[in-house]
């Protein structure tokens, strides 16, 4: 729900596979280690709900007043209150809904009147249109602005591109965004404004997946497929530039130092070309780490920036977040946090998965 | 080798794939709206459903004007005036409790089919059963799940017979009649929509009329998707046709961006700019601003349990120490105007008196002559947000003048609404809402209290101040059960009298609703209430 699509540095994930004597094999340590992970994603998901839960309780906002409203007589009142077990002490509350979302239950939100799972159904598409697009838009640049400042460390090329990093990541997104509408779509009209689409396209394209572009694609209408991609641009930029300052950062870190390593002085030695040197062997080593970096920021991206979101009119999961919160929605908060962790869980899977098939050594 | 050059060109090869696709596109950005399309940027993530026997809030009830029609509306020009929409006639019965409305000949779904008593019958009786949160104003007239059958019936193909279960004042049955909740369905298509529920009976096609529609009025819900847009496209039988044939509210949660839209040509109006923004827009002849009174009112609630806000001469004092005017000028010109009784200007018996403004001088007499003429220090609560944070510091410089120093204490606004209901606050800074088209609306609310204790069933405004006003209270019903109009709208005024001299509130602000449409759209009807903006005199030069 934040709008800093980072977490403080990842470390590389996992420990050098111990090497030496009685190595196991390479099949076994990689079921080992997936088991591992896979076994872990209940007790993390366990933890969020729990400390969300009771976070939950203490917030000084009546959970009753967004069902019945204001207005109702205390009677009402009451029987809302009976009604969502909120007379029940507190670890008799938790253990009730630890129940209902074993069920795959997770409850109703006050606020729209719908199954949260109806909600996240509903706004999660639309942040994973956003936020796939821009990360996709900050690897594309971010990577190789990275190489390329690390391989002219100290030049006005690296003092270039720290400058813009610094920038990307100091400049508030509202500001970021305020001045791209300002500029792509109210001073030159290139872009369009707020919204996921134009009010020609409005009620066109048939809802299938929720996100937009795909549904344009699959209802084989183009002129709705570009008006969709249209109106990311913007957001999907101002959202790319903040992931694009973190990624070309680490990306410089990691290639610095892969880059004073022996084997690149070797490499150096017995003559081989600057683009082998820098992309075929520095680069390569810098995958792993990069991967988890990458993992984060998209999961970041994924769990919506309400800033943007606001800014731009992007129906989001972001804004679902914070809506929910300050109504005491806690169906809703707990079941959009609980889809965020899952996120990250799943993310950091991947990485882990992906990781072993970058590292030659796993093989 | 890697050289700038191949490092440039990835990095632009990546920063134009959007360019490079935006070139090749329909130039969609910066055309005008096309003609027979209205657009409205506007806030509109309050709406829950659409059904309007369900919907509550702000943005569904201007949607239910729209779409559905009542038996009796109020014109905007006179919204005093109770005239029929769907009833040609109403007759009331000697004892003041039975009411018979004869429907007009003419109105008809957006199916084709025309109104009958029998719509009208099921709609107002399926608001009752339903027993949603607006279900409150029809049921106040003693209608329940079991005697509506018998007290709600329609008698003819256009007649409709209310029975109401005490003598009412027409005037108040009316009004009560004309909220967004009076709204008739059309029961052949709701009942072909009802789903079973888990009771063994059916949701009287609740699930169905969330997002859709059945109704009357000039336009027809084609499509609503959460926090992203309505669309409403005008009901080709309508006896009151639109001008526009299509109306899309669109989503802008953010006022610079709804701006902007308007700018551009990509909003016809824009509902929710702010003080400044309306400021620079208010003289540019390329846009054109109007504004309604809201019947919403900003107000401080000085709770009665504090041992000192208790004494009179300090309620006095707070209420001739606030510098209004300068409130109002300075940080909310266009959005509030002052407004200090407790029925909203636009509501029929408001009183628009000011008899207060700042006399620091009397102010600081009356708390002397309570015994602290050195002040004392006092919480306020307020909502964190705009523009309520800049009206809390102001009114904590004014009191500061007189010698009470607040403490403050921002925070969300259910937070602040909680600590409210709950009697916990010193001084609460809070905005209060009509809830229908009647004084008894907000009369009910600020001066009536029957039952001071903890355990009370009906916790009013007055309530939660912990105003214990056992006399008021029965003025207050005696004005309620007049059924002389004129005699009626005399005790209001008297009520509110008493009111701002006595009360713990300090009401201070009514809300304005500010429009701002490009110029050469023209004929948007507001009214003092949501659900009496009107589309359908819009038009497109």
């Amino acid at each position: 729900m934040s709008d800093t699509a980072t977490s403080p540095a990842a470390p590389p994930p996992g420990g050098q596979p111990a090497g030496g004597r009685q190595r196991p094999s390479a099949m076994r340590l990689r079921f080992q280690a997936v088991s591992g992970t896979l076994a872990s994603i209940p007790i993390t998901l366990f933890g969020l709900v729990l400390v969300t839960f009771f976070i939950g309780r203490v917030v000084p906002i009546d959970p009753v007043l967004a069902i019945v409203g204001d207005r109702a007589p205390q009677d009402v009142v009451e029987a809302a209150r009976l009604q969502l077990g909120l007379d029940q002490p507190l670890y008799v509350q938790f253990w009730r809904y630890l129940g209902q979302i074993a069920s795959g239950d997770l409850g109703r939100s006050v606020m729209t009147s719908n199954p949260v799972t109806d909600d996240i159904i509903r706004f999660f598409p639309a942040t994973f249109e956003l936020a796939t697009l821009a990360l996709i838009v900050a690897v594309l640049i971010g990577i190789p602005l990275g190489v390329w400042a690390a391989t002219r460390q100290g030049s006005w090329v690296d003092q270039g591109v720290r400058l813009f990093c610094l920038a990307g990541h100091s400049l508030p997104v509202f500001v970021l965004g305020l001045i791209s509408l300002l500029l792509f779509y109210a001073h030159w009209g290139v872009l369009p404004g707020p919204g996921r689409q134009s009010i020609f396209y409005e009620g066109m394209v048939d809802t299938r997946t929720g996100i937009l572009t795909l549904d344009a694609l699959l209802a084989g209408d183009w002129g709705a497929f570009q008006d969709a991609l249209l109106h990311l641009a913007q957001p999907a930029g101002v959202l790319a530039m903040f992931s694009l300052a973190y990624i070309a950062r680490m990306t410089r870190a990691f290639m610095l130092n892969e880059l004073k390593s022996e084997y690149v002085t070797t490499a150096r030695a017995k003559g081989l070309s600057r683009g082998r040197i820098v992309w075929g062997h520095a680069f390569r080593n810098t995958a792993v780490p990069l991967v988890t970096v990458l993992a984060m920021t998209y999961a970041g991206l994924l769990e919506g920036a309400v800033l943007t979101e606001t800014i731009f009119s992007w129906p989001g999961l972001g804004q679902y977040l914070t809506v929910s919160l300050l109504n005491a929605d806690m169906n809703a908060v707990l079941g959009a946090t609980l889809v965020v962790g899952l996120i990250y869980v799943m993310l950091n899977l991947l990485s882990d998965l992906l990781y072993r098939l970058l590292d030659p050594r796993v093989k | 080798m890697l050289t700038r050059r191949s490092v440039l060109l990835a990095s632009a090869a990546a920063a134009s794939v959007p360019a490079l696709a935006a070139m090749g596109m329909p130039r969609s950005a910066g055309a005008q709206t096309p003609a027979n399309v209205l657009v409205f940027a506007k806030q509109i993530d309050d709406i829950i459903s659409l059904d309007p026997h369900e919907a509550f809030e702000y943005t569904a009830s201007e949607i239910a004007g729209n779409v559905y029609q009542k038996l009796v509306t109020t014109p905007n020009s006179d919204p005093a005036r109770l005239e029929g929409e769907l009833a040609e006639k109403w007759e009331v019965s000697a004892d003041n409790k039975t009411f018979t409305f004869t429907l007009k000949q003419g109105p008809k779904f957006a199916s084709g089919k025309p109104v009958t008593a029998e719509d009208v019958a099921f709609s107002l009786s399926r608001a009752v059963i339903l027993n949603k949160s607006p279900a409150f104003i029809i049921n106040q007239f003693g209608f329940n799940r079991d005697n509506v059958a018998s007290r709600i019936r329609a008698t003819d193909a256009r007649t409709v017979v209310l029975e109401t279960a005490e003598p009412t004042s027409p005037s108040f049955l009316l009004y009560c009649l004309s909220a967004a909740v009076g709204s008739v369905v059309e029961k052949a298509t709701v009942m072909a929509n009802a789903q079973k529920d888990d009771k063994g009976g059916d949701d009287l096609g609740n699930a169905w009329l969330k997002q859709n529609s059945a109704g009357s009025g000039p336009y027809a819900v084609r499509q609503w998707k959460a926090s992203e847009s309505v669309m409403l496209d005008a009901n080709p039988n309508s006896d009151t046709p639109p001008k526009i044939r299509r109306i899309i509210m669109r989503h802008m949660a953010d006022p610079s961006a709804q701006l902007l839209g308007l700018q551009r040509g990509d909003v016809d109006i824009a509902r929710n700019l702010v003080a400044d923004q309306v400021k620079q827009v208010e003289k540019d002849p390329k846009f054109s601003v109007q504004y309604a009174r809201k019947a919403s009112l900003m107000y401080l609630s000085l709770n009665q349990k504090h041992p000192i806000l208790s004494k009179p001469e300090v309620r006095q004092a707070i209420k001739l120490a606030l510098d209004y005017d300068a409130i109002q000028k300075n940080i909310v010109p266009t959005t509030y105007a002052v407004h200090q009784s407790f029925l909203p200007a636009g509501l029929p018996g408001a009183l628009t008196e000011h008899p207060f403004s700042k006399k620091t001088a009397e102010a600081k007499a009356l708390l002397a002559k309570a015994g602290h003429a050195d002040g004392f220090e006092v919480a306020l609560d307020y909502f964190s947000g705009a523009p309520t944070s800049d009206i809390a510091q102001a009114i904590q410089a004014n009191l500061a003048e007189i010698g009470i120093r607040l403490q403050m204490l921002p925070g969300e606004q259910r937070a602040v609404i909680t600590k409210t209901r709950a009697r916990q606050h010193d001084i609460a800074m809070v905005r209060w809402g009509s809830d229908y088209f009647d004084p008894h609306s907000n009369a009910e609310a600020f001066s009536i209290n029957l039952d001071n204790s903890e355990n009370a069933k009906n916790r009013t405004i007055a309530w939660r101040a912990s105003w214990d006003i056992p006399e008021l209270s029965r003025k207050t019903l005696a004005a309620l059960k007049e059924t002389d109009s004129e005699k009626r709208a005399a005790m209001y005024a008297d009520i509110q009298k008493e009111h701002q001299q006595v009360s713990p509130f300090v009401i201070m602000l009514q809300e304005i609703e500010v429009a701002v449409s490009r110029a050469a759209v023209k004929g948007f009807d507001m009214g003092p209430m949501n659900d009496r903006h009107s589309y359908t005199n819009i038009t497109k030069a």
